[in-house]
This record gives C-alpha cells, structure tokens and sequence, in this order.
C-alpha cells in the first residue's frame, strides 16, 4: 500500500503543482525587479472566474485562457501603476487587490452563474510514444497540456533570467536601481513589465486552476495557492529551479492531505487541509539563514529624487 | 522634532481631504462594479448608504458593526505603527472566540464584571499568542511577516471548525443528532448589557471607544508606546538609541492579536452568545481598512469604524434592494485600500502636501519638514 500512497501522491501532485509554478514564476520575476506583489491570490481568483465563464458561455478554452491572462496582465498593470508610480506600501496595497479580486469574482460569480456548475475545459493529452514508457510514461507524459507548459516555462525562465540582456536588466533593477538607473535602464518601465508579465501568468494560473484542474469555479476557488505562490519565491531562492521544486514539493503534500482522506487513515481532516499552511510556515522559518540571497531592493519604490 | 500647532492642524486637514479624495475614487470606481453586475449603481449607493441612517434598526446595528472593527482596528494601527503589517486579524479573531468563550463555558456563575472581564483576558491572550507567533517568527527568523499571518488565517479557519465539530461543540448538538458546529450558549453573566429592547446595540461599543482611548494614551503618552513608534519610524535610528527592535516587534504584533481576540469576545458575547461558523465576517480583513482609513490613529479609527459599520450593514440592505451580493462591499474595500496607499506619495511629500493645502485655500507655511516625517 506505500508503494500506491507514493505514486498515487506523484501522481496527484504534478497536476497540482502547475498553479504554484505559473504564479510563483510570474512573482519571481517582479521580485527580481524589485516589486513585492501580494496580490497574486486576488489576480488568480478574478481570472480564474474570467475564464470559468467564458468556457461556461462559449465552450472555448482557448478563449477563456486568453481572457483570464489578459484580466490578470490588467490587474499586474494596476499593482504596477500603484507601487511603481504611486510608490505605494507593496505589502498593503497586495492585500487590496486580493480583496478586489475575492469580492469581484465572489459578486460576479454569484449574479451571472449563481452555483457550482461543471463545464468542459482542458482535459489531459498523451504525449505519444512516451506515453508507453512503463511506470513514468503515465505518471508524466499524461498531463493536462498546460501541465506541460508549466514546466516548459522553467527552463524558458531560466533563460530568459540569466542569459538575455533583458533578464540582466531585471536582476540590476532589484539589486541596485540607482546603478542601473545610472547605466541608462529605465527602472519604471523595467518594474512595470515584470509586474505586468507576473500579472499575465498569475491569471494563466488562474485559468488552469478553473479551466484546466477543478473545470469549475467556487468562490475563494484559489484558496491560498497565490499566497503560497508568493512563498515559494522565497523558498526557491529566486530561482526558477528552485521555484519549481517547491511547487512539487507542496502540491504532493497537498496530494498527500488527499490520499489520507481517500484511503481512510484516521486522521482530523481539518488538521490534513490545514498541513500544507503549516508548511509553508515551516519551510520560510527554516531557511531563514539563506534568506539574505533575494533582490536587494525588493519592496523599495524607487525615487529619482533620493539617491542613496 | 515637536511640530508647532499650526503644522498639525495642515496636516491633518491636508490627511483628511486626501482620504475622504481615495474614498471617493474608490467609490466611484465601484459604480463600475455595480452596473457590471447589473445594478444602477446610484440607486445601489442610495440604498447603501442612507437606508441604514433612516431607521433604529440600520442605526443600531452600525454601531454593532463598529465595535469589533474598531478593536480589529486599533490592533492593526498598533502593529503598523510599529513597522510590521498585520493580515492576520481574521485567525487572531477566531483564536479568541475559541478562548474567550471555553473561558466563558467553564465558569459560567462568576459574577458578571468578573466573567465579562476573564473573557476578554482570555481572548486577548488568543489573539495574543497566535499574533506572536508572526512577530516572533519576523523578529527571530525574519520570516514576512504578511505570509506567515495570511498562512495562520488559514490554519486557524481549519482549526476552528475543528474545534467546533469536535471538542467544543455544544453537547445538545450532539444529543439531538443534529449537529450544527457551534457551542454552547453562555450564561446570562457572561452577556454584554443590550440597551435597547428588541436591537442588537450592546456595551461593547463603549469598551471598544474606551480602549481607542486606552491606545491613544499608551502610544503616545507612555515611553514603551514611544518605543514601538520610533522602531516603526526608523527601525535603525531606534537600534543606534538602544532600543530592542526585536523585542517591540514581538510586543506589537502580541497586542495587535490580542485587540482583534478581543474583537471576538466581543462578538460572542454581545452578538451570538457562543462560538459559531463563520463568526468574523471577514472583520480581520476590514479592520484594515479601518485602520488606514482612520489614518492608524486611534481617535480617527473611531469614526471610521462607524463609516466601515455603516458601509457593511448598508451592503446587506443593498443586497435585498438591487440584488447584488453584499460580497461586493469586499471588492469596494480592496479599491479603498489601494487608493489611500496610493494617496501616501500626496502624504508623505511636503510640495504635494503645500500644494493640496493650498487648494483648501490655506496659507502656505515655510517649509520645515523637508523629510516629510512620519509622526
């Protein structure tokens, strides 16, 4: 039975994790630049509601990802108009787009859809071939195409991070706008498109959470995953390696929480929903003493005016 | 630095427009929301703002409202006066519910000051403990401290309902089969005094306004009040002068907590008399609203937990008028969040600060703040 627990949690897991990894990829980015954006869990929850109700009206799940990342790229937008330009407290003003986007999915939801209603998103594809291989030809190659792509965008950011001249830009603008600010970049629009780009994949989080996983939405669909998303930053170091193996790492204990419940372990199932929280608190106090590795700038606005 | 008079008295009338400015945008952009979601936005507003002035019962519950914003709010004004930030009024609520009201439960016939006085003790240190744990964990392990009260909130929700289907729950429930997660009812000592006959109005609003003054004093009479600010203010200035910045992080966020446990004692025992589902009513998360929204000033969170009262009991007759859910109020919270933080560049920058004085058709006075300093 442990051999089953364990694949039925790998196997449980990796579609989990896709969610984590699009938003926690998209924050990284803004946090390279510098901008500290909580708001991931409300740009998650208002697009994941966008997309739920275009497939729900259309049937088109292409659509209905389109417009979720194109709701989420507005709102990465608004967070950037805000803690750029208005050079806004990042922590605070998170949490009011967290509370915009619960409440305007939450009223929406209830006055176009009313209750849980199923549609038909994205279902998994096999990738031929591989597909056949015994043991991890299902357990990998029999995902949910945005699965996939999820953790195409690993290696892609990776790239994009460290080896492009822009990625550079980035990383200069989060440790130290003044010198890059000096050097010619242009620190405002460097963090506005960071913030945006996290926006963008936030929704496409979003969008798989609705369309691709649950093929449904409730309110407070996301429950947490944003925030979650926002930690593993932290837990990855600001690395898109690192990122990735802390999605793993906590969709299989999520999965874990539901096997237990499945295979009928006694257990308080409050105690199980609430384990993956708790991790999360766990893993950041744990590795507080690499914590001094992050962009040095995060959550400084930067001001021409006061170079220091 | 000792401002003169005449500085204030800019500065808060320069505060205050600029506030009263970020409500008004967020309201306006809340119209959108309204006609998005199918409802006149005038009429929705009309309903929602005057329907509870123009009667006892709107009146009244307002002021059922406010108590706990208000409690939730002085906390929060504490710990941001102190330089951490407290999402985690919503579990810190919960914690106290659970300890004040097992307080509650086990002695039910002390007399009722004593009772009413062990509750709130005892949700102050729920709310208290369950605080700490973020301002211990940001203060010794510099763990964010939004993340580890945003996680807390979770877990707690979950130990609640826990709690609530399990140990606590109310032994009737368990007797007749029908197994609504509540406790049981506290006894006649411990209940808040009800004023009126038939409305909720109960007199923890005047311990709440007693304890907005209590704050008032302690930050900014007492030396230990002096402490946390000036570790809020200038966290490295207040470590050159000797000051345990650690030490005032863990105590703010212990007291922030132990307010908003304090706002869960309230509501059980002027409101529901047990613990029960969904208590809070998301006051965690308005309280913050409040407190930004009061300038995180006591005397200025008093009056603004009216208007967040009046705002909340406005959404629910709003949502049998027009029928949009009151759920909306959240989203018209998060805009009002967004746009006071938003306003802090107007704040916080002496020109911009002259020039809205100005506006206001005030004289301009020489400039004497040129860090534009938090006070």
């Amino acid at each position: 039975m442990i051999l089953e627990v364990v694949i039925g949690v790998i196997v449980g897991g990796i579609p989990l994790s896709a969610s984590l990894l699009f938003a926690s990829l998209g924050e990284m980015f803004g946090q390279r630049s510098g901008v500290f954006n909580l708001g991931t869990e409300g740009i998650m929850m208002l697009s994941a509601f966008v997309g739920f109700y275009l497939v729900y009206l259309f049937g088109s799940p292409v659509l209905g990802i389109v417009a979720a990342m194109a709701v989420g790229g507005l709102m990465g937008l608004l967070m950037a108009l805000v803690s750029v330009t208005f050079k806004a407290e990042q922590g605070i003003s998170g949490i009011g787009l967290y509370m915009f986007g619960w409440g305007v999915s939450g009223t929406l939801f209830r006055v176009y859809v009313g209750g849980v209603t199923n549609i038909d998103g994205i279902g998994r594809i096999a990738v031929p071939v591989l597909k056949d291989i015994p043991v991890l030809g299902p357990i990998l190659f029999n995902q949910n195409p945005l699965v996939y792509l999820a953790f195409l965008l690993v290696p892609v950011s990776s790239y994009v991070l460290f080896k492009t001249p822009w990625g550079l830009k980035v990383r200069a603008v989060g440790t130290t706008p003044q010198a890059a600010d000096t050097l010619g970049v242009n620190v405002q629009r460097i963090r506005y498109q960071c913030v945006t780009l996290g926006g963008v994949m936030s929704g496409l989080a979003g969008a798989y959470l609705s369309i691709g996983q649950a093929q449904m939405f409730a309110d407070n669909l996301t429950a947490g995953r944003g925030f979650i998303a926002v930690a593993l930053v932290y837990f990855g170091r600001w690395k898109p390696s690192g990122v990735m193996w802390g999605a793993l790492l906590f969709s299989m204990a999520h999965a874990l929480q539901r096997s237990i419940q499945v295979y009928g372990i006694e257990f308080p199932y409050e105690i199980a929903v609430a384990t993956p929280y708790l991790m999360v608190i766990l893993v950041l106090a744990l590795t507080y003493k690499e914590r001094n590795v992050g962009p040095l700038a995060l959550g400084k606005p930067y001001n021409r005016e006061f170079r220091g | 630095m000792e401002k003169s008079s005449a500085d204030k008295y800019r500065e808060l009338a320069v505060s205050t427009v600029i506030v009263l400015f970020s409500l008004m945008i967020a309201l306006i952009l809340g119209a959108f929301l309204f006609a998005v979601a199918g409802a006149n936005p005038l009429r929705a507003y009309g309903v929602m703002l005057a329907q509870p002035l123009s009667g006892m019962f709107g009146l009244t519950e307002m002021m059922v409202r406010a108590a706990p914003l208000m409690l939730v709010g002085l906390g929060i004004a504490i710990a941001f006066r102190s330089g951490i930030l407290n999402i985690g009024g919503e579990g810190q609520i919960m914690l106290g519910v659970v300890f004040g009201t097992a307080v509650g439960l086990a002695l039910p016939n002390l007399p009722k000051p004593l009772l009413i006085a062990a509750v709130f003790l005892a949700a102050f240190v729920g709310g208290g403990l369950w605080g700490g744990i973020a301002g211990w964990m940001r203060a010794y392990l510099n763990v964010n401290e939004i993340l580890s009260t945003v996680m807390l909130n979770y877990i707690a929700v979950q130990v609640y309902q826990y709690l609530l289907r399990g140990p606590m729950i109310d032994p009737n429930e368990v007797a007749y089969g029908t197994g609504v997660p509540q406790t049981a009812l506290l006894s006649e000592n411990a209940r808040l005094i009800r004023y009126i006959q038939g409305f909720r109005l109960h007199s923890g609003l005047l311990i709440a306004i007693a304890l907005a003054v209590v704050v008032f004093l302690f930050l900014w009479k007492t030396t230990v009040g002096y402490r946390m600010r000036a570790v809020g203010a200038e966290p490295k200035a207040a470590t050159y002068a000797g000051m345990n910045v650690k030490h005032n992080l863990v105590l703010a966020m212990v007291l922030s907590g132990g307010f908003a446990g304090m706002a869960g004692a309230i509501e059980v025992m002027g409101v529901h008399h047990r613990a029960m589902e969904s208590i809070s009513a998301g006051y965690g998360f308005s309280g913050i609203v409040v407190a930004l929204f009061g300038g995180l000033h006591p005397l200025g969170i008093v009056p603004s937990s009216m208007v967040f009262g009046l705002l909340i009991v406005g959404a629910d007759m709003m949502q049998r008028a027009v029928d949009v859910p009151a759920s909306i109020i959240l989203a018209i919270q998060g805009l009002i969040i967004v746009a006071i933080v938003s306003s802090n560049l107007f704040l916080k920058n002496p020109k911009m600060r002259d020039k809205v004085f100005s506006l206001l058709g005030g004289r301009k006075i020489a400039e004497r703040d040129p860090e534009g300093g938090r006070t």
